[in-house]
């Protein structure tokens, strides 16, 4: 099996494959393919949109109006499918294809190969999952978290979406081994492990997560469908077995998964703050531990998920406080963050806008999840609204913040131009109101007591649901300017020529390199000048 | 090392890691069944033989009281009840008691009982010598069925339990009540 690289023949000149198909289908280059997977990302992006879209015109009025209970409930569980494992993970995976290469020196990632199948894989995962709509019996709709014995009591679809499942962590997992295998093997000499950007550091420790996490859901998911089809009782109660476990389980893979969506995002962060602070990221190294504490934190956390199912009071008492130690590694970041801007010559690109919008509105999902740690009050909030406004704050505020502040941030580098800074200011203020139009008020709704994932619901609660469904649809419509501007940016070239430099004062290597990047990045290692790279104050 | 040399290494282990969690994940059921019956949570309860539990000395000291309940999987068509609410024992004696379930679906079911004890610290010690939980229930078509259980408490049963529930749920084992049919469809073949 050849999957791994012959990068040592490289001319310097540009030589891309001539001809669309070689070039998209064929091709092995890390740019090429990181944006295959970030123009995947924002076509799942607005799929996953639409369905929320669905969700958020039925809860509009109480009272059943759009759209059949059955159909309704297909949509809460697709949307949050497509938008975990089709928009959040592979922009990620994207932004790691195009910028960890350049940013440890090295020509292209170190498995290229590999690189293409892990991403020609989705397109097949998503057409089988998305395929379930149009199928006698619907999609899916017992949620996305797959319990037993709803999930498996539906037609056809719970085959189509296992081994869409599987197929889609055998991507992530390829994509992860190839990560791992550029970030050890293929940094430039000088490029020491501890000055590594903290993008690279944030996506090494992603990348082990996912490599520990993503079979224990394949296995999950292959017990389901034993359990449908072959007579196996893994999870049916009847059969000897526990739907219970399913849900041990799947969380064991599910809270890993969260800080999956959330580890590179801060490291994106990370990499921003500095840039429009014109100061050298502060605690570098505390930002290292941290992280690396908090994915170690996050097995030893999962049944916080789970504390209503009648746990014995030891297991409530050591996941709640286990789960409130994941405060204090995510504190150390964002007092680093804050630390960071504070007295820095500041000022506020849309990339900078995005970042800083991120450290608010994530910390408010912060605060809400710990609030979720407390068993008593989890009790209550379970199932609730509040914890849908809770995962909102910290994935859309959070993970899709960080996706978009880096996409501004880096598409000058990409394109080679700069995009419309106008607009780029109106989708960040325009999004930031709306999200929270959209989002805040179901933190009030939870705490009434108004059920996720129901499509009816009682009149009291139709106040909120008006105000979130106006910025739903406000917030939706705001994407579509997004949309715009990259499309703007990299087919129309209005822009200013981008400078190799792009900002002020970033740092790192990626910036070394010509705007637009070249097709091969380091075809000969850079020399490493501590004084170039975006934590110049590391003292070791 | 050569480049590719030290990639194929990496690819190795990455891809054995990848096969341990997934073993791992098949692991756990096992595993959290062990940790079940060592902490006797989630309705595993103490491990008494029928013999051990008829030697054990009664305490006349205490009594404790055990209730019963008794339930059945929505979308199942039996009744399920105890023959009584509760029964007031001393520590180390053998009780029976009997509950009858009905089935009043048109055709032949058969059920699986599951147990469960509260309060859990109790569930240790408490031992069920004889269950109608322990094998498969097949109940024809509006057959009612007495069924007994025989259980003993532990008399080292911690002081301040004065009340243990033992309750069931009855669910229908789908392949099991497929099985019977075929085969009691098979018999019908050869007689006619
Ligand atoms: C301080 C950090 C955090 C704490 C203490 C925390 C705590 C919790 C708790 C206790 C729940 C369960 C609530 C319930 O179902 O009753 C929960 C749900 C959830 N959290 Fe967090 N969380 C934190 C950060 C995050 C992050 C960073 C993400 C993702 C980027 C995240 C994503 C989610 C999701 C998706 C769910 C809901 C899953 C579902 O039931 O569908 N959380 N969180
Ligand atoms: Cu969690």
């Amino acid at each position: 099996m050849a999957t791994y690289a012959t990068t040592d023949h490289h001319e310097d000149h540009d030589h891309k494959p001539s001809g669309f198909f070689e070039r998209w289908f064929m091709s092995t280059n890390h740019k090429d393919i990181g944006t295959l997977y970030l123009v995947f990302s924002l076509i799942m992006f607005f799929i996953g949109g639409a369905m929320a879209l669905v969700i958020r015109a039925e809860l509009f009025q109480p009272g059943l109006q759009l759209v059949e209970p059955d159909f309704f409930n297909s949509m809460t569980t697709v949307h949050a499918l497509v938008m975990i494992f089709g928009a959040v993970m592979p922009a990620f995976v994207g932004l790691a294809n195009w910028m960890i290469p350049m940013m440890v020196g090295a020509p292209d990632m170190a498995l290229p190969r590999m690189n293409n199948w892990s991403f020609w894989i989705m397109p097949f995962a998503f057409a089988l999952l998305l395929s379930t709509l149009f199928m006698e019996g619907g999609a899916p709709a017992g949620g996305w978290t797959l319990y037993p014995p709803l999930s498996i009591q539906g037609g056809n679809n719970v085959a189509f979406v296992i081994f869409a499942v599987h197929m889609m962590g055998i991507s992530s997992i390829m994509g992860a081994i190839n990560i791992i295998a550029t970030i050890l093997n293929m940094r430039a000499p000088g490029m020491d492990l501890l000055k590594m950007p903290v993008f690279v550091w944030t996506w090494l420790i992603t990348a082990f997560l996912l490599i520990a996490v993503m079979p224990v859901l394949a296995g999950a998911v292959t017990m389901l469908l034993t359990d449908k089809f072959f007579g196996t009782s893994f999870f049916s109660a009847a059969g000897g077995g526990d739907p219970v476990m399913f849900q041990h389980i799947f969380w064991f893979f599910g809270h890993p998964e969260v800080y999956i969506m959330i580890l590179p995002a801060f490291g994106i962060v990370s990499e921003i703050i500095p840039t429009f602070s014109r100061k050298p990221l502060f605690g570098y190294q505390a930002m290292v531990y941290a992280t690396a504490s908090i994915a170690f934190l996050s097995f030893i956390v999962w049944a916080h998920h789970m504390f209503t199912v009648g746990m014995p009071l030891g297991g409530q008492l050591f996941f709640m406080y286990a789960t409130m130690l994941i405060a204090v590694p995510t504190g150390v970041k964002v007092f680093n963050w804050v630390a960071t801007m504070w007295r820095g010559s500041m000022t506020f690109e849309t990339p900078m806008l995005f970042a800083v919008g991120f450290v608010i509105l994530f910390t408010i999902g912060g605060f809400s999840g710990l609030m979720l740690a407390i068993v008593p009050a989890d009790f209550q909030y379970h199932d609730t609204y509040f914890v849908v406004a809770h995962f909102h704050y910290v994935l859309v505020t959070g993970a899709i913040f960080s996706i978009m502040a880096a996409v501004y941030y880096w598409l000058p580098k990409w394109t080679g131009r700069m995009y419309n800074e106008t607009l780029g200011k109106w989708h960040f203020w325009l999004s930031t109101i709306t999200v929270n139009i959209l989002f805040f008020p179901q933190h009030f709704l939870g705490l009434a007591g108004m059920p996720r994932r129901i499509p009816d619901y009682n009149p009291a609660f139709a106040d909120f649901n008006v105000i979130s469904s106006v910025g739903g649809f406000a917030f939706g419509i705001t994407q579509l300017l997004f949309a715009w501007i990259v499309i703007d940016c990299c087919l129309r070239k209005r822009g200013a020529k981008a400078t190799s430099g792009v900002w002020e004062s970033a740092k790192g290597l990626e910036w070394t390199l010509a705007s637009p990047a070249p097709y091969h990045s380091f075809t000969t290692p850079p020399k490493i000048d501590d004084r170039m790279l975006a934590h110049g104050d590391v003292s070791h | 090392m050569n480049a590719s040399g030290r990639h194929r290494v990496l690819l190795k282990r990455m891809l054995l890691t990848c096969a341990a969690s997934f073993v791992f994940c098949f692991s756990l059921i096992p595993i959290y069944t062990i940790y079940c019956e060592i902490t006797g949570i989630n309705g595993k309860t103490g491990t008494l033989s029928p013999v051990a539990a008829g030697a054990t000395t009664i305490d006349y000291s205490r009594t404790v009281k055990v209730e019963f309940d008794a339930a059945v999987k929505s979308g199942l068509d039996w009744e399920f009840r105890p023959k009584v609410a509760s029964v007031d024992v001393h520590p180390g004696d053998v009780i029976e008691v009997m509950f009858e379930a009905i089935n009043r679906e048109p055709e032949l079911i058969v059920g699986q009982a599951v147990p469960s004890v509260a309060p859990n610290r109790a569930s240790l010690y408490f031992s069920k010598t004889e269950c109608f939980c322990f094998t498969e229930q097949p109940l024809e078509a509006g057959e009612s069925k007495d069924m007994p259980v025989r259980f003993v408490i532990d008399p080292a049963i911690p002081a301040n339990v004065s009340t243990v529930t033992l309750s069931y749920v009855f669910y229908r084992n789908e392949h099991a009540t497929q099985r019977l049919a075929q085969s009691a469809a098979a018999i019908d073949n050869r007689v006619l």
